[in-house]
């Protein structure tokens, strides 16, 4: 199987501005390695703050990473180039009304990056924005309207098509459907499988929602502070979840099938300008030891071809 | 077109814009029909009438309404001519600054940085000094003139457009439609173009018509300290100039023109006022 | 009985001299100690009806009802002075957003104060700082004679609801109004709120009504539970009856497109079109154009309350509780 998307140590610093003081940054991410193949659908996790929007970002090359390598099909160089390979790789924002120029028709969102990257005419890109718009199920008659006057599974649609038109072999999903009401997420995710079918694409999908991830996605990533903490299938994930932190989001995460019975993880994320010596985690970790607040855990393999941070299990 | 109805739609209950509007469709009437109206060509000296004091009476060279001016100048007419060049000074004046300093803006504002920084402190110089006072200082270094007042106040008027306009692309260019554009290998240009600009409509609308009104005025001021445009223009500011000598034997000739200055820029004002009433909230956003 | 609404209305006056009905009539009751978790969509309402509760409708809202008491007192008309002595006392809300909800330019000492000032009669002055820090504890805020001190901006997300929640409570009020409380907030954060809620819930002997449009957490969290949809009530029953044999077609939809009710990509089910929109709602069955098991009745007639061992469901034709 073919990857088409690899990151090797990939790190990202913002400075902080400030008076006085020697220049501080916060670290957005940190060591971040991971493949994509083609073909699969890979979920990453984590909290507001743990870095999952800034890697995608990255990979859109919205901001550029401080260090580390991303290679995109295996060609190696993606890291420094300025603009986003946007045939090859594009991206399905969250917010489906910010994310649409509200002084645009539907056709002419649609149709933008075809333009933008000269790939048509302007007629030719009409019709081909039309034919997406069939295809994300929406009808051709709504071309002329704004995206205000459509609700907010139709905008979705919108962002979805025009991620599509340039035909990219991988597409980042950005929590495309935590901004939606619980009847228009079925709709939306639905579209994403069949669409994924039919444009044989390889799926990013960032989100907080466990319970998507464990209907949706075939690998895992759960990322903490900047930090991939645990990697690997999902069934092995879910079933038997290794690291303190990926458990107690599962636990967290509440289902409308069985009580639950456990205490609540205690305190909240830390300060990204302050992160906690040794494991990041450990100040809220139920099993951590005197050793997790000296050393900070490598990933390692543990069961299951998983990738784990963490020494103890 | 549906844009346009539903602003006029906004803009009936609102009185005052309502008002401010007619007053400045009357004007620019009178601007464009300027030949059809005037009952004489404004720069027609008639020698045996000279200073005539408005009314009804007929002479034998035809009606003066409004009397004639101090060389025998039918001043309707004159008025009417003005509003001509009042407007053409104003519409100029908005269309040099607004272009200019929204350019400026888009770029301070969405490039940011040392770009930001040189622009906005060569804004603030400008804003350093009171509008006429700068209008004056300009025009004396490239002489008066129509069109150096033009130049002049143009100048003066940038720096209200570029603020405007990069405080809306600082807003603008965090929101992720503008991502998702970069997304698509949009460069810097397209994206301060067909994406930000776009979005600036509103605010642009409301300052282009109190521009208007500055412009006019401040032309106005120009023309009246002699350094605007010149004689025998018929420009208000000028005539009103003109006329100083004659304030009590003709109160009418400094008179009319002061009015039309006031009523053109209370119109104006009353406009602008009320399109930002309309269209600052989130008009044609949500719903 | 702490609470009772009886045909509760709301409208909005509309451009062209119409009425737009955003809750028709509305009734439910809630006994002490009752956990109810409202759930459905944006724009079903169930915001409306408790800021209605509340007595902090919008200005331009039309509000009538046959009969509304509150923890025993009768309100004879919607007239949002009638609420002053019930509101923050006897009834506490907390929103989606604490931020917003908080003061900003008030230290979290003085807001809480403030609470005791106007609704607690029975503690002087200097019991107040024991008291607030008593409050804290019980939120689980760690180290609060410190936070007393802090503005709200100094605040996380999860810390600033945890300071609402001891607001609302600050008045010991008998009825929790929580509308959407942990939206905003992480999963983890979200569980430390739930159960600080759950457990002050028990603590204090509240009832509590939950709104929310997340069923995971209304069964989590609650005892009985009311669907809404398009400004009416269209399920009611025990919280894990109705979840687990819903009777309306709605809540089946509803429930059947969670993706946690389909296994590996099997394909959701989604309930075709979308909520109707306010300016043109059907006129009997609200969801019968969305309705696989609608028939020519649901468009001519309005519908009734169905029972079964279950749950109570305002439709023609409920889900077959015997195929299951």
């Amino acid at each position: 199987m073919m990857t088409v998307l690899k990151v090797e140590n990939l790190a990202k610093h913002y400075p902080i501005k400030g008076w006085g003081k020697k220049q501080q940054s916060v670290t957005a991410l940190k060591d971040i390695s991971f493949e994509i193949n083609e073909g699969e659908i890979v979920a990453l996790v984590g909290e507001s703050g743990c870095g999952k929007s800034t890697l995608a970002k990255v990979l859109m090359k919205l901001t550029p990473a401080t260090s580390g390598r991303i290679e995109l099909f295996s060609e190696h160089d993606y890291q420094d180039e300025k603009t986003p390979r946007s045939t090859d790789i594009q991206m399905v924002f969250q917010d489906p009304y910010f994310s649409l120029n509200p002084r645009k028709k539907l056709w002419e969102l649609i149709a933008d990056p075809l333009l933008i990257q000269k790939k048509a005419s302007k007629e030719d890109a009409k019709i081909r924005a039309l034919e997406l718009m069939e295809r994300v199920g929406l009808r051709t008659n709504m071309a002329d309207r704004y995206p205000h006057m459509i609700s907010g599974g139709q905008r979705q649609r919108i962002g979805i098509a025009r991620a599509l038109i340039l035909e990219p072999r991988v597409l980042i999903c950005d929590e495309p459907i935590s901004a939606l009401d619980v009847s228009i997420q079925s709709q939306i995710i639905n579209l994403l499988l069949e669409l994924r079918q039919q444009f044989s694409l390889t799926l990013l999908f960032i989100t907080h929602d466990l319970t998507v991830v464990r209907y949706l996605a075939e690998k895992v990533i759960v990322m903490y502070l900047g930090e991939i903490v645990e990697w690997g299938d999902k069934e092995a994930l879910f079933n038997n979840p290794s690291h303190p932190y990926t458990k107690a989001l599962l636990e967290a995460s509440p289902s409308i099938f069985g009580q639950k019975k456990h205490s609540p993880l205690t305190g909240e994320l830390p300060s990204p300008v302050n992160p906690p010596s040794g494991c990041a985690f450990h100040p809220r970790c139920p099993i951590a030891q005197e050793s997790c607040r000296q050393k900070r855990p490598l990933l390692r393999e543990g069961d299951d071809k998983r990738l784990i941070r963490c020494d103890l299990v | 077109m549906s844009a346009l109805k539903l602003y006029l739609k906004l803009l009936l209950p609102h009185h005052g814009a309502l008002f401010g509007l007619i007053i400045i469709l009357i004007f620019a009437l009178m601007a464009i029909f300027a030949p059809l109206l005037a009952p004489h060509d404004p720069y027609t000296i008639y020698p045996d009438f000279l200073r005539i004091a408005p009314g009804l009476a007929t002479t034998s060279k035809g009606l003066f309404l409004f009397g004639t001016d101090d060389v025998g100048r039918d001043l309707l007419s004159r008025l009417i001519y003005g509003a001509r060049l009042s407007l053409l000074i104003g519409i100029s004046v908005v269309a040099f600054s607004s272009i200019i300093g929204g350019v400026l803006g888009l770029v301070s504002g969405y490039k940011g940085g040392y770009w930001d920084t040189v622009i906005m402190r060569l804004m603030d110089i400008l804003m350093a000094f009171p509008s006429v006072l700068l209008a004056i200082v300009i025009v004396s270094i490239l002489g008066p003139g129509l069109l150096n007042t033009i130049i002049a106040v143009s100048i003066v008027a940038i720096p209200s457009f570029t603020r405007l306009i990069r405080a809306q692309a600082i807003a603008e260019k965090e929101k992720p439609y503008i991502h998702a554009a970069l997304t698509f290998g949009a460069g810097p240009w397209r994206i301060m173009l067909k994406e930000i600009l776009p979005n600036c409509g509103a605010p642009l609308i409301i300052q282009g018509t109190l521009g208007l009104s500055d412009a006019i005025l401040n032309a106005a001021a120009l023309g009246f300290l002699g350094l605007g445009a010149q004689a025998p223009l018929a420009e208000w500011g000028t005539m009103l100039a003109d006329a100083r000598a004659y304030i009590e034997s003709s109160p009418s000739l400094v008179t009319l023109p002061g009015v039309c200055i006031l009523l053109l820029v209370l119109g104006l004002n009353l406009l602008g006022d009320g399109l930002r009433d309309i269209l600052d909230p989130k008009v044609g956003q949500k719903r | 009985m702490i609470l009772s609404v009886k045909n509760l209305n709301v409208s909005f006056p509309a451009e062209n001299g119409q009425c737009l009905k955003a809750i028709s009539n509305l009734s439910f009751e809630l006994k002490e100690g009752e956990t109810l978790g409202m759930v459905g969509e944006s724009g079903c309402g169930k915001s409306l009806t408790n800021l209605c509760l509340m007595g902090l409708w919008p200005t331009q809202a039309i509000i009538e009802f046959d009969e509304l008491i509150i923890l025993g007192k009768k309100i004879p008309r919607p007239d949002p002075k009638l609420w002053q002595d019930i509101r923050g006392s006897k009834v506490s809300m907390i929103f989606q957003d604490p931020m917003s909800a908080l003061n900003p330019t008030m230290r979290v000492r003085k807001q809480i104060f403030e609470v005791f000032r106007f609704h607690r009669n029975d503690i002087n002055k200097d019991q107040y700082e024991d008291e607030a820090i008593q409050l804290l504890n019980d939120v689980g805020i760690p180290d609060p004679q410190k936070r007393l001190d802090a503005y709200p901006y100094e605040l996380s997300g999860g810390m600033a609801q945890r300071i609402m929640i001891a607001m609302a409570l600050a008045s010991k009020p008998q009825l929790l109004i929580a509308d959407e409380p942990t939206t905003a907030l992480d999963v983890t954060i979200q569980d430390q709120i739930l159960t600080v809620l759950r457990e002050l819930i028990e603590k204090y002997r509240m009832a509590l009504i939950l709104v929310t449009h997340d069923l995971g957490v209304v069964f989590q969290n609650t005892e009985n539970i009311q669907i809404m949809y398009a400004g009416e009530i269209i399920e009611r029953g025990k919280t894990k009856d109705v979840i687990h044999h819903p009777s309306h077609p709605y809540t089946d939809g509803l429930l059947k497109s969670l993706p946690e009710s389909q296994k590996n990509q099997a394909k959701l089910y989604s309930i075709p079109g979308v909520v109707p929109d306010i300016h043109d709602r059907p006129p009997f069955c609200q969801f019968a154009p969305r309705c696989p098991k609608a028939q020519d009745l649901c468009d001519k007639e309005f519908p009734i309350w169905h029972k079964n061992n279950f749950s109570t469901a305002y439709c023609h034709f409920p889900m077959d509780q015997d195929n299951k």
